[in-house]
């Protein structure tokens, strides 16, 4: 096999560790809440934003910045909820979906404001190994790395953990669950934390490899979307696969065409998938 | 619906109107008013039935640069580029619309397919830069002196007069769809779809009729405003952006009522215009962030839209939304 190839497909799987990372967040609020984020990306930029903001700004150490961004993050996950998501439980699905996508509008526009339109970035910037005439940058390493952790920590506990066995049972049956003592407002609640917490990990991944500005959302969100779609909403397991499925076509295709031609095979092929298996991947339940 | 008489009248002030010394400013606000107006319309021809679309930026961006590219490169005239556009146009809708009614993509799912959708047209343009300018948009060629052929006008009054005659044909084909045995079939279907299947309703083909139209729509629409604008770019006519864009403004207004999209783009642009001049360029952003603040605030307490809220009112205080509906659309 072509080298260069090899390591294109590599650098792919590295990708998916962090592409896969933001759908499990955007899965789980959706399997729980039965809501899509659209403004999903947006937390990211904010995450982003904390870290710079902290580390430069103040110069605080990375890590405690990266702390503020994960706690940041996460709090700003639950106001969401709160303030956005709670009122319009029981209105049409659509409305949550449009509502979030205000919030997209709003943050971009914050950022905007506090930050103007320019890039900005740690100036951290980590080398690149090399194994057998194959490049792989450290930033990319340690992201998927901390992406594939941070999903394992997400499995332990929602298989382990009392409140994450209560949290997979909302997701299969909301109504029963309120019988049996589980009050669902206190899910909701958490996994809107956990979920805004995982925006504020990635954050901290991708601020290493990417500079932020306000519109920094809008080259991940698009393709999370896609990557939760073609898992099957709702579907952890589906959704992770479908980053990495996703992630191949990008490096695969940026390897053969350009980068911008290996997104729009990535989106057609997208539509196509969805075609063949509308329901997605692995799918929770009916389209 | 005894509002004839009254619409009849308002639209002849609307026609009487520009000679009387508007400045430039507010004619060019009242253009693209109108013109968005049209494009909401449009999608609300579908949205109003369930088929929330987020990739109508996509439908805008073929028609415009369909246009755009056939007259810098080929030099046809818009009167041959905008039907060549709403073809591609139909082709892209029929191409999404097609599979996704067949195998019953519906409600989220169909929402996201169509972003996708939309995203492909964006990305496709922005990676075709070497014809399309990529992220740096493009200029039609303008012609030395205004013409009719090429749809280039050097005053904003002979746009205004297209503009309000588009917009006009978007209110009639709204009204005709509104009194259509095909409203009737597609309010059964989105409250329904398998119950309406029963009673004999082909749903894919009642879906894939009506999303022709809105595509073919919005992409004339597109085509119209890039004449109007003389650029175009793919952030501003395709993708994400102008998918929220439209789907908002659409049901800020109110999807289910005839003026609806148009009282949405009258409010999303003239509040975007005043809070601009307001903050000037001082804070980048603030406008911006009260804009996203009222959007939120209106889905959160007025989904049925600004008309529709007070068509409610005047309707039924207590009425359940549902049941309002399904009132609102019979007549």
């Amino acid at each position: 096999m072509d080298i260069f190839l090899l390591e294109a497909i590599l650098n792919g799987l590295l990708l998916g560790g962090v592409l896969a990372l933001l759908s499990l967040g955007l899965n789980l609020i959706f399997g729980v809440i039965d809501v899509v984020w659209i403004a999903y990306a947006e937390l990211v930029m904010v995450g982003m934003y904390i870290i710079y903001w902290v580390h430069i700004v103040h110069g605080l150490p990375l890590v405690v910045a990266g702390a503020a961004a994960i706690g940041g993050v996460g709090l700003l996950g639950l106001f969401v909820h709160l303030l956005i998501i709670e009122p319009i439980l029981g209105s049409a699905p659509i409305n949550q979906l449009l509502a979030t996508g205000g919030l997209l509008f709003l943050l971009q526009s914050v950022a905007t404001l506090l930050f103007g339109t320019d890039f900005r970035n740690i100036g951290v910037r980590l080398p690149s190994i090399e194994i057998a005439d194959m490049y792989f940058g450290w930033a990319r390493i340690i992201a998927c790395g901390m992406a594939l952790a941070g999903a394992i920590a997400l499995y332990l506990f929602l298989s382990r953990s009392y409140i994450g066995v209560a949290i997979r049972a909302i997701a299969q049956d909301r109504d029963i669950m309120g019988l049996m003592g589980v009050n669902p407002r206190t899910i909701y609640l958490v996994v809107s934390a956990i979920g805004g917490g995982l925006a504020g990990l990635a954050a901290c991944l991708l601020v290493l490899q990417y500079d932020v500005h306000p519109f920094i959302g809008l080259t991940f969100g698009p393709i999370t979307f896609m990557i939760c779609v073609l898992g099957g909403l709702g579907s952890l397991a589906g959704g992770f696969l479908a980053a990495f499925v996703m992630s191949e076509i990008i490096a695969i295709g940026g390897y053969f065409f350009t980068g911008d031609v290996a997104y729009v095979i990535a989106f057609a092929l997208f539509i196509l998938l969805m075609f063949l298996k509308p329901s997605g991947l692995l799918a929770r339940r009916g389209g | 619906m005894p509002r004839t008489l009254p619409m009849l009248a308002g639209v002849a002030i609307l026609v009487v109107l520009p000679p009387f010394g508007i400045p430039p400013y507010m004619l060019h606000i009242a253009n693209q008013i109108l013109l968005w107006s049209f494009v909401y319309t449009a999608w609300s021809l579908m949205g109003r039935f369930g088929l929330t679309s987020f990739g109508h930026g996509g439908f805008l961006a073929i028609g415009a640069y369909t246009t755009s590219l056939l007259w810098n490169y080929a030099g046809l005239s818009p009167w041959i580029g905008i039907p060549a556009g709403a073809v591609l146009a139909a082709v892209g809708a029929v191409l999404i619309g097609y599979p996704c009614f067949r195998l019953k993509v519906v409600g989220h799912y169909f929402a996201l397919v169509t972003l996708a959708f939309g995203e492909v047209i964006r990305l496709a343009i922005i990676a075709a830069r070497d014809v399309t300018g990529g992220s740096l948009g493009m200029t039609p060629n303008p012609v030395p002196t205004p013409s009719l052929s090429a749809l280039q006008f050097a005053d904003k009054e002979t746009f205004y007069y297209i503009a309000l005659g588009l917009w006009l044909v978007g209110l009639l084909v709204w009204r005709w769809v509104d009194r259509s045995m095909e409203a009737k079939a597609l309010t059964a279907i989105s409250d329904d779809e398998m119950a309406a299947a029963a009673v004999g309703i082909n749903v894919a083909r009642r879906k894939l009729a009506i999303t022709l139209l809105s595509a073919v729509m919005t992409a004339i629409g597109g085509s119209v405003m890039a004449q109007y604008l003389m650029y175009l770019n793919p952030e501003t006519m395709a993708g994400i952006n102008p998918g929220l864009q439209i789907v908002f403004a659409a049901i800020a207004g109110g999807m289910y009522s005839l003026l609806g999209p148009t009282a949405g783009a009258v409010l999303t642009i003239v509040l975007a215009e005043s809070l601009r001049i307001l903050f000037g360029s001082n804070f980048i952003g603030a406008a911006n962030t009260i804009y996203g603040i009222l959007l939120i605030l209106f889905i959160v307490f007025l989904p049925r839209g600004l008309v529709g809220a007070l068509e409610g009112l005047r309707r039924a205080p207590a009425a359940r939304p549902d049941v309002e509906r399904a009132t609102a659309t019979g007549g």
